[in-house]
């Protein structure tokens, strides 16, 4: 049987016996987010929080050190 | 921007206890679970409430001795934020006692202690409110907060020893300090308490700037 007459399921068979084989050749992939059933998900978000509250918490510390020695410079 | 190097650091020691507390190693516990990971989070809270209530009774003995205004501010503000902390405790405990014990309240002697520990600071702030002449409030609130403090010693860290309690650490029940991992959760505890401590001390700062620009404005 030569390549041009191979019927079409033959070519479908074929095709998902490739992507079979794929699948058992480990490729790297970005894995490392979905190991462990994905906890390290749930971490990464709670460190986004964390990090963003922090940041506002830098804003407001700057903001009223810059109040406050407005403050100081008025009474002067 | 000297002396800013601590926030940094509370930051980081938070961050870290968030990545190391989900992902390091802890020992395995009927019943407890994974909610031994609870540890570093929630009795964090503890661990800052009674450092911000540490640090308020301080500064009210100091005011008692050197009359300023901005000591008593301090001692009020570090109140009010170990006060946050304990809230935060009291919830988070409620949360975690609903699936380990089927209640979110138990007549547990740490719970009730808590509960009146907490009883005594509002009165505090209530005593605070009522009076109106800043030097008077001052000296009274700060004699009112030595007791408070004494009484919280008594109430979380004596009482609760005395007696039998469900409460993790207390009347047999285990803790960290019993297990075989005890020393990898300490490198993760630790830091973490640390960590908290200076985010509430940060917060304090803050919030005493706030004040006092508020009696710049309306003097």
């Amino acid at each position: 049987m030569t390549l041009h007459r191979a019927k079409p399921l033959t070519w479908v068979l074929a095709l998902l016996f490739s992507t079979a084989l794929h699948a058992q050749t480990e490729t790297p992939m970005a894995d490392a987010m979905r190991n462990n059933g994905k906890i390290y998900v749930v971490v990464a978000v709670l460190v986004i929080i964390f990090i963003g509250i922090s940041v506002y918490l830098v804003q407001l510390d700057v903001k009223t050190a810059k109040l406050k020695r407005q403050i100081e410079e008025m009474k002067k | 921007m000297k002396k800013q190097w601590w926030k940094a650091l509370a930051v980081i020691l938070i961050i870290y206890s968030i990545i190391a507390g989900f992902l390091g190693d802890v020992p395995r516990r009927d019943i407890l679970n994974e909610t031994i990971r609870n540890l570093y989070f929630h009795v964090s809270m503890w661990f800052a409430m009674i450092a911000m209530m540490g640090a308020s009774v301080t500064f009210s003995i100091i005011n008692l001795s050197n009359n300023k205004l901005e000591t008593d501010q301090r001692a009020r503000l570090f109140a009010e934020m170990g006060l946050v902390f304990s809230i935060l405790g009291l919830l988070t405990g409620m949360l975690w006692a609903k699936f380990t014990w089927g209640a979110f309240w138990t007549n547990d002697p740490k719970l009730n202690g808590t509960a009146i520990t907490m009883l005594i600071y509002f009165a505090y702030f209530i005593l605070r409110q009522s009076l109106e002449d800043t030097e008077k409030r001052a000296r009274i609130s700060g004699v009112y907060n030595i007791f408070a403090f004494v009484l919280m010693i008594i109430f979380i860290g004596i009482l609760p020893r005395l007696t039998d309690s469900l409460h993790p650490g207390n009347g047999g029940n285990p803790a960290f300090s019993q297990y075989d991992l005890d020393h990898n959760m300490r490198l993760v505890f630790y830091p973490a308490v640390i960590g908290w401590i200076l985010f509430g001390v940060w917060i304090v700062q803050i919030r005493l700037r706030v004040a006092t620009l508020s009696n710049h404005v309306l003097p």
